[in-house]
């Protein structure tokens, strides 16, 4: 019987007996173990790509906790293209002031006014329970429109064995066990895999050895939508840094960095929180406004990934192949490039358009992505809490010059957002004849502009695109059994020629599925489309 | 040419990350000796006396 290890915040698919329990195992073309953000934009993908999928999950919707708040650009481009992402920036919270801290003088103030174009902010807050509810009510959406994704709650996998070319899954349930197959499995079961383990694959890399206080506060009153963060924090016990971010539902987030030897009972005390939270709430106003202690925890980190994301029929996505530390917002936010890099992929593969190899370019790919997360979060953390007396030395140096000298202010290092993969090099990805503007060089992620009354990302979808520029209008081309969708902007506007064409008149983009740039030229040419195309579903020279 | 005090380094991250991991394995003893030789070379290639006299300034 499958155990209950959390409480729920929102019941999302509630366990329901289906009569496959009481058969011979049926075999499934893809199984994601795992509902949260990365399994559930998975299957929404997939789903709408017309390959069912089965999602498994343990418990029977979104746990406790806010847990992932900051949702990047990239992830909510992603969410848009599954039409997800409406319900998120309009529950979301945006902000712009980010305020920085040493002891008790404050440091310097950044604004990140937006830039015009982009249908998305760079990034929302966001309580990661609610991005798993607006993903799978889009689920409940498209399954009233037939689309084949099926949600079984509390059908936890406790059993596995990996074959050639599939996997049979013992599956325990409230009714007891049953079992299926899965052509692909795809582990999104989070930071503790249990299919990692039950398949005996390492996940190795560097602890950091830290504690870290999550308090979640619902203030009462106005409290300014800030991010304030400070390093070595005036307040009594408050450890190396603390940071507070306003999330929905006058949430507050707030973040100490306790240090490695501490009591985790002690720390949890209540009382002891409160006593942390008002030093730092009354640190500028110098009141302590009306609150109340809506979540509370204590995390370790560890930065480190898998070896390789894909082994034979079993594929690994979000937090079971990587996990970095929190600053930076690279977790979940990276979890879905993964699926969004997965999906397009295993559709073709099973509707036999693509060889199953193009699967280790998943693999490929988002380990590379992995990999610079990894490097990011740890040269924060290494900022952000000196390893040595001489990085330390460094470190206060850098700090105190940024007080004075605008200089010193980009070496300051509180964790550096979350932005986009590019797999230049990649062998997906063809010629750059246009040589453009390089935010948009093949394998960078389509970037957005203006275009007629909304965005031009949402012209694009989710299958391979020729987008054009000026020019004359392109024909479609096919190739492999993969056909094109054309979008063809007959006036560039200003922003699409600072990020499409630079001093070029015209150009033609192949975009695929997941919005990455295959290639650009400077005119259209069918063959040259049709290489790349091959090239980009792994059936290039 | 005046002292410049605004961001003029590429990619600071991985400059600072370079920085520190040139101090890997020195003693405190040897890690300050490494500074000023590094803060010489750097002089150095400044050059100009009114920028090194601004900087003695701006670094106090």
């Amino acid at each position: 019987m499958v155990a209950v290890r959390y409480e729920t915040t929102f019941k999302l698919y509630p366990y329901e007996k289906v009569a496959a329990q009481d058969l011979p195992p049926a075999r499934h073309p893809v199984v994601i173990a795992g509902g949260g953000p990365v399994g559930l934009a998975l299957a929404l993908d997939l789903g709408q790509k017309g390959t069912p999928v089965l999602v498994l999950d343990d418990h029977d919707g979104a746990g406790q906790g806010s847990r992932a708040i900051c949702f990047a650009k990239r992830t909510l481009d992603v969410a848009n293209r599954l039409g997800a992402s409406g319900p998120m920036v309009e529950k979301g919270v945006v902000w712009n002031v980010g305020k920085v801290f040493h002891g008790d003088g404050k440091l310097f103030d950044f604004n990140l006014s937006p830039e015009d174009g982009h249908r998305n902010p760079a990034f929302i807050n966001l309580q990661q329970p609610y991005f798993e509810r607006y993903l799978v009510d889009a689920i409940r959406v498209a399954q009233a429109d037939g689309v084949p994704i099926e949600l079984r709650g509390r059908n936890q996998v406790s059993g596995l064995t990996v074959h050639d070319t599939y996997s049979t899954l013992d599956v325990d349930t409230p009714d007891g066990i049953y079992q299926i197959e899965a052509d692909y499995l795809i582990a999104c079961d989070g930071a503790r895999s249990p299919l990692r383990d039950m398949m005996g694959l390492s996940f190795d890399g560097r602890v950091f050895e830290d504690n870290f206080l999550i308090a979640d506060v619902k203030m009462k009153a106005d409290f300014p939508t800030e991010r304030w963060f400070w390093f070595e924090p005036p307040f009594e016990g408050a450890g190396q840094s603390a940071l507070l971010h306003k999330q929905p539902d006058d949430i507050w987030r707030i973040d100490f960095q306790l240090g490695w030897d501490i009591d985790r009972e002690k720390e949890l005390d209540p009382e002891r929180i409160r006593t942390r939270v008002d030093a730092m709430l009354s640190s500028q106003s110098g009141s302590i406004p009306d609150y109340e202690l809506e979540w509370t925890s204590i995390y370790t980190f560890q930065c480190r990934r898998m070896k390789t994301f894909r082994h034979g029929p079993v594929l690994f996505a979000g937090d079971s192949a990587h996990q970095v530390s929190p600053f930076g917002a690279r977790g979940a936010n990276s979890g879905v490039q993964d699926a969004d890099n997965l999906g397009w992929k295993l559709d073709l593969v099973l509707k036999g358009i693509a060889p199953e190899t193009l699967l280790d370019s998943y693999a490929t790919e988002r380990e590379h992505g992995a990999d610079e997360n990894i490097l990011n979060s740890s040269r924060a953390t290494d900022f952000m809490t000196p390893k040595t007396e001489v990085s330390r030395t460094f470190r206060d140096a850098v700090l105190t010059l940024a007080s004075k000298h605008p200089f010193a202010r980009p070496l300051v290092n509180s964790g550096r957002l979350s932005v986009p993969c590019s797999y230049d090099g990649f062998a997906l990805f063809g010629e750059d004849a246009l040589n453009g503007p390089p935010i948009s060089r093949p394998s960078a992620p389509c970037v957005d502009a203006s275009y007629q009354d909304g965005f031009l990302l949402d012209h694009l979808g989710g299958q391979f695109t020729i987008l054009a520029f000026g020019g004359p209008a392109p024909a479609s081309v096919s190739a492999e059994g993969v056909g094109t969708k054309i979008v063809h902007v007959t006036e560039p506007n200003e922003q699409m020629r600072a990020r499409y064409l630079g001093d070029a008149p015209q150009a033609i983009y192949l975009i695929r599925p997941d919005q990455h740039v295959v290639a650009r030229w400077p005119n259209y040419d069918a063959d040259a489309i049709k290489t790349a195309i091959k090239t980009a579903i792994g059936k290039g020279a | 040419m005046p002292l410049n005090l605004d961001p003029n380094i590429t990619n600071p991250d991985e400059f600072y990350d370079e920085l520190i991991r040139a101090h890997e394995g020195l003693t405190k003893d040897q890690s300050d000796a490494y500074n000023a030789r590094l803060i010489l070379v750097l002089c150095n290639e400044i050059g100009d006396r009114d920028v090194l006299r601004a900087a003695l300034e701006a670094a106090k």
